[in-house]
């Protein structure tokens, strides 16, 4: 169908390009020694001035290249995928790339953006009608299959609205019907690429405007569970209610999301305990994306969504995997932290992605006192340990 | 894979240059304009640099270095602030980060530019074999091992009287060790560490009793971040 002839033709349209800027896997040699090997004495003394020089090395390999901020803007490329904005480190190169460039251009948003744009409203339109009629009739498995059969039909149209293909991987392991799905984060397209192939019940916050509209209209045919914003705030509120939703086995699987926030798919953040507190089966999802035909990662603090959603539309494509894994269970003695880690370290290795121990809500909010805190108290053991203060 | 990049002046003569990719660059058969205004700026001041031959990042470096600081600055002023360094979590977490923070700012100003910014980082470029052989006639690269440890005794000494005194030696083993280890523990080490390197009895640290200190140790290596191109 079109929308993969539109990928083939975008496959053969990055080959002329001949700039490759090395990305490689970072800017600096990160050195992994840890603290004790670094600031290993060269007699017995407890205290040396050059202890510092730990301290300001790593200082300054964090000043030039950190793990964690680079996760919050979109990924770089090793070769220009003819879009703008990925044109951070490539420079003008010929006139024939640059007349290929503008023949996208024209294609992108004279032809391609409009299709999108139609579909997409069609498909809004059509899920807020479709589900606000379902929404009429009255509970029972009628009113269950109509409404999976209108959501499944959305979403697809929604997908193709974005010129989505989407490989899933390992369809047998597909959530079940009072599980929680789990999956990284990248942009609040996530939903609708999983909605595409199975029915969720989705946990967010209720917004206004457009949203607003679409979350009322769902919620009456399927029991998805919308949070006002004072509520998110009561923790004890929202695990009761998803409690309440996976203790009964017939609704449909929660979509969860513990990162938090948006990351940008090159690693996996740090995974908020408390859907992991709930209880019942987890189903992991790892999903990737493919930088080279479109960038899915919304920079919220950057772009707002309609800004981004023009951007989503005036790429390529949107190519992605999914890939379901088998499900996961939290194990004897092991609180929900571990299990949390143990989900998401499952996830990056199936994703390919790096797995970071970092908050993902450091793209907002100010790092903890208590990693600092740590790092002195290694510190000052390797000082008494070594000087002749006991 | 070549990497073809124009330089900012095409009259330009190029430095003698010492690191193996500008070699590779310097075929430079493809004629190129740079997109980006910046850059050319960015370019004409490594040249510019070269010229006066103190600090000297590669052209791939400053081009990675700039597209850092500007990702750090999240007010698009072309400045940082302290608030932007302070955005780093390893770096916030890092004990001395104030400290660290604190060099890049010259005296009493909240800002730095992307100049400043080279020039502190010019301290932990390592120091390449054939540098050391180059004559001395120009002014001393900012990487040499003196200037290192220049900017380390700059950490200690605060007050900036070329001294580390006893009270600059404890605040700085405060912040390391935290709320971990008691005053008078603290104290003792910072005494015994005094009245080991105290040469001329004044019960402080001077530039050349710290060089004295140190001279066993591999400044060079301790204090130097590779660049990965």
């Amino acid at each position: 169908q079109w929308a993969t002839i539109r990928i083939q033709k975008g496959v053969k349209k990055p080959q002329p390009q001949m700039l490759k800027t090395p990305t490689a896997n970072g800017i600096i040699e990160r050195d992994e020694t840890p603290m004790e090997k670094e600031i290993a004495r060269l007699h017995r003394v407890d205290f040396e001035f050059s202890d510092i020089f730990y301290f300001c090395r790593k200082g300054f390999e964090a000043i030039v290249e950190d793990e964690v901020t680079q996760r919050f803007s979109s990924e770089e490329l090793v070769s220009w995928n003819l879009l703008t904005r990925t044109n951070v480190n490539f420079h003008y190169i010929s006139l024939r790339l640059t007349v290929v460039w503008v023949i996208g251009v024209i294609v992108r948003y004279c032809f391609l953006l409009p299709l999108r744009f139609t579909l997409a409203a069609i498909g809004i339109t059509s899920m807020i009608v479709g589900t606000t009629m379902v929404g009429q009739l009255p509970n029972g498995s009628v009113k269950n299959y109509l409404s999976e059969v209108v959501h499944l039909t959305c979403s697809r149209i929604l997908v193709r609205a974005l010129s989505g293909t989407i490989r899933y991987h390992n369809k047998e392991n597909k959530p079940q019907k009072g599980g929680i799905c789990v999956a990284n984060h990248t942009s609040p397209i996530d939903a609708i690429i999983l909605t595409n192939d199975g029915c969720y019940a989705m946990v967010g916050q209720v917004h206004g405007g457009l949203m607003g509209v679409i979350q009322r209209a769902t919620v009456k045919a399927c029991p998805h569970v919308w949070f006002e914003r004072s509520e998110i705030k009561d923790r004890h509120l929202v695990t009761k209610r998803l409690r309440e939703h996976v203790m009964d086995k017939s609704k449909l699987p929660i979509l969860i999301f513990p990162e938090g926030t948006c990351i940008n798919n090159t690693s996996v953040m740090m995974f908020k305990k408390g859907s992991f507190e709930i209880g019942g089966t987890i189903y992991p999802v790892a999903i990737k994306y493919d930088p080279q035909f479109g960038d899915a990662f919304w920079n919220s603090s950057k772009y707002n969504i309609v800004s981004y959603l023009l951007r989503i539309m005036t790429s390529w494509a949107i190519v992605c995997n999914v890939w379901y894994m088998p499900p996961m269970v939290r194990k004897e003695g092991e609180d929900a932290v571990q299990f949390a880690n143990r989900v998401k370290s499952a996830i990056a290795r199936q994703g390919g992605l790096t797995e970071l121990p970092w908050d993902g809500g450091l793209k907002r909010a100010k790092v903890k006192d208590t990693f600092k805190e740590e790092q002195q108290k290694n510190y000052s053991k390797m000082l008494v340990q070594n000087g002749s203060i006991g | 894979m070549g990497r073809r990049r124009g330089r900012g002046s095409p009259g330009g003569t190029p430095a003698a240059q010492s690191d193996a990719g500008l070699r590779r660059d310097a075929e430079r058969s493809l004629e190129m304009t740079l997109v980006n205004p910046n850059m050319n700026k960015l370019f004409r001041f490594g040249q510019s640099c070269k010229g006066r031959r103190v600090i000297r990042f590669s052209h791939s470096q400053i081009t990675r270095l700039y597209s850092r600081f500007t990702s750090l600055d999240k007010g698009e002023n072309g400045t940082l602030s302290r608030e932007d360094f302070q955005r780093i979590p390893e770096l916030a977490i890092n004990p001395l980060g104030d400290r660290i923070i604190n060099a890049f700012f010259p005296e009493g100003e909240d800002q730095v530019n992307f100049r400043g910014f080279m020039r502190t980082l010019a301290h932990f470029r390592p120091i390449e074999d054939n540098e050391k052989s180059k004559d001395q006639n120009g002014p001393e690269p900012l990487n040499s091992r003196s200037n290192k440890l220049h900017f380390a005794f700059r950490l200690y000494d605060l007050d900036k009287d070329d001294k580390i005194s006893r009270d600059e030696l404890l605040q700085v083993l405060r912040m390391m060790v935290g709320v971990n280890i008691s005053d008078e523990q603290l104290g003792s080490i910072a005494d015994r560490t005094i009245q080991e390197a105290d040469q001329d009895g004044d019960s402080a640290i001077s530039f050349a009793e710290f060089v004295k200190v140190l001279e066993k140790v591999d400044v060079e290596q301790k204090m130097s971040i590779r660049f990965l191109h």
